[in-house]
């Protein structure tokens, strides 16, 4: 039967297609198949393997012949100096990337917001924006060779002005936490202001037309208008960013840290990358990791709802 | 545009602070790269003696010479190259064709709020390092190129904003059309979903050619040999770690390769394809925060 578009027999061509609707499900079923089982393999799979936190897993033994132990591991990672010492510094490390990357981004984009020359203000916003797309491969290529020591350009330029002794940087407990933090606010800034500035042109103009014949100064309107209507979308970036207080950032510190400051730079993924992958303690490490990723899980989660509670966000 | 308030003096010296700290700003970002760029051309003697600043002393495209020369550097930027073409191409495919019948309504295609629960459940959990490491290794994927594609050719989040795109952006009236014509789904897919939606297939592709290029750990855990890194796992092993035991070089090479000269070289040039690329994502990324903030 073909389908036309005669009003007259409009309810055949409905009909057809309703028909056609049910037929069509395979090809719909088909298209999701690759994606579904390349998810399926890579990210289903191994949460199956994390069994292993919960056995003494021998590689020949495999996971159906591996003894079982319990909670074992995770005893063992609470009596750990060296774990508790990681989760720690995790905490510490991201809690002051959280705080620091919401709010220089958003100040960076308040002040962007008051210059009218669009030609400057398009150049900052690009050059700004570099650094989140070189990778911490490079970045720590060029980090460590600028807070040398011996030379890199930091520590002369501080000698040459302050007259300081140079600083080892990234060999010091004192200072590591803090060029971590430095770093990736500098690396992630351009990005991060990108969100705001798009929130800060979505502001009704009526509003701030109505403040200045209320004879309100810019100041004025920037406390009663800009940061107001900012909030819904500093809270959204704040909850979503809740869900990574256990991610402080591996790619960079496995870029930047060395034995000298595991006590104050090593964290939870460094140390399941070293425990398990190079000393080969998987069910130790994996235990971490599941510790790490359940609490992770409550984090996004809770993160997900106060942001659909608080500010109407939902991503699908 | 100018505003009444722009004419008070206290703006105006507001305004004068606000350029200087941007400018101050936006140098901090870009001079870091520009020292090291200064360095690679900078001659090694100047380089070893800490003389070089943002200008290069003793010009000189010896270290660029070294660079080229070295077998392992091609061969890892050849690595490189095949990595970020396949792997973009079978990501983008792959999620393409799955954000099709995501973005059908619940009616239409019965089974998509559990298939989309199906991907947004992997953003939450993760079975973490050690059991992926495991699937990947146990699979025979090691030491070839599949180890570094596979694993991340869905990403959750990019399948998500892509949903989002065709169900805002695809007229429902064209597809009603063609259906009404006979088309099946593989049809309307391909002659009305990709055409229009081609900036946003630009946006993803370039995150994803992004992420393979400056991806290194995936490479540095799953290939034993040297021969099969890419250049971010490469320059990861002999400029940040410095370890050059899992080379096979001669002394020189090796003298050449920890030069600081050679290093700045190197690094220029894994930078420089994301230089020239990024003006480009930044055009459409504020399009793409857009699109992943539309509500349905």
């Amino acid at each position: 039967m073909q389908p036309t578009v005669d009003l007259k027999r409009q309810t055949t061509a409905v009909g057809t297609r309703k028909q056609w609707k049910v037929r069509g499900t395979w090809q719909l079923h088909t298209m999701l198949l690759p994606a579904l089982v390349i998810v399926f393999i890579f990210q289903y799979i191994p949460m199956f393997g994390l069994v292993m936190a919960f056995q003494d897993y021998e590689p020949w033994l495999g996971f159906l012949h591996s003894p079982w132990v319990g909670l074992e591991h995770f005893k063992t990672m609470f009596e750990y100096e060296d774990a508790r010492q990681v989760i720690w510094n995790t905490l510490v490390i991201s809690t002051l990337k959280i705080i620091f990357n919401l709010a220089v981004p958003l100040a960076f984009a308040l002040l962007l917001n008051e210059i009218y020359v669009m030609k400057f203000k398009r150049t900052v916003q690009t050059i700004v924006y570099l650094p989140h797309f070189l990778s911490w491969v490079i970045l720590g290529g060029i980090l460590i060779d600028m807070l040398s020591p011996e030379g890199g350009i930091v520590n002369r330029i501080l000698t040459a002005v302050f007259g300081i002794e140079p600083i080892f940087f990234l060999g010091d407990n004192e200072w590591f936490r803090t060029v971590v933090v430095v770093t990736d606010v500098w690396k992630e800034c351009g990005f991060n202001t990108i969100v705001f500035l798009a929130a800060l042109t979505s502001i009704n103009p009526s509003l701030y037309e109505a403040a200045i014949v209320d004879g309100a100064n810019r100041w004025q309107q920037t406390i009663y208008i800009t940061l107001p209507s900012m909030l819904p979308i500093v809270i959204v970036v704040g909850t979503l960013s809740l869900g990574n207080i256990l991610n402080a950032g591996f790619d960079q510190i496995l870029n930047l840290y060395n034995p000298l400051v595991y006590k104050t730079g090593d964290i939870i993924d460094t140390y399941v990358y070293r425990v398990g992958l190079l000393n080969g303690d998987f069910s130790y490490a994996t235990a971490v990791g599941l510790f790490k990723s359940i609490i992770s899980f409550i984090l996004v989660v809770t993160g997900y709802r106060l942001a659909y509670k608080y500010a109407n966000y939902k991503i699908f | 545009m100018y505003h009444h308030y722009q004419k008070s003096l206290s703006y105006k010296i507001f305004t004068m602070f606000n350029y200087t700290f941007l400018t101050v700003a936006a140098l901090l970002c870009i001079l870091p790269l520009i020292h090291i760029l200064a360095v690679s051309f900078s001659g090694s003697a100047a380089a070893t003696a800490n003389l070089v600043g943002l200008w290069p002393i003793d010009f000189t495209l010896d270290a660029y010479e070294k660079t080229i020369g070295n077998e392992n550097f091609l061969r890892s930027l050849w690595n490189s190259f095949l990595r970020v073409v396949l792997g973009t191409v079978i990501s983008m495919a792959v999620m393409l064709c799955a954000a099709y019948p995501l973005s059908k309504s619940d009616k239409a295609f019965r089974g998509r709020k559990m298939y989309m629960w199906f991907f947004v459940f992997t953003m939450l959990f993760h079975g973490g390092l050690v059991p992926t490491y495991m699937v990947v290794t146990k699979l025979g994927l090691t030491d070839t190129i599949w180890a570094l594609i596979l694993p991340s050719a869905v990403s959750s989040f990019n399948l998500i904003l892509l949903v989002n795109f065709f169900r805002t952006s695809v007229p429902k009236s064209l597809e009603e059309a063609a259906l009404m014509d006979g088309a099946n789904h593989f049809t309307i897919f391909w002659k009305i979903y990709l055409p229009i939606s081609v900036p946003a297939i630009a946006t993803i592709s370039l995150f994803t050619m992004v992420f393979h290029w400056n991806s290194w750990f995936d490479g540095m855990i799953y290939m034993s040999d040297v021969k099969h890194y890419p250049l971010s796992t490469f320059l990861q092993t002999i400029i940040v770690q410095q370890d050059f035991t899992k080379m096979s070089v001669d002394a020189e090479t090796l003298q050449n390769l920890s030069e600081r000269t050679v290093k700045a070289a190197q690094i220029f040039i894994a930078a420089l394809p994301m230089l020239i690329v990024y003006p480009f994502v930044q055009k459409f990324f504020v399009k793409g925060i857009v699109l992943g903030a539309e509500k349905e």
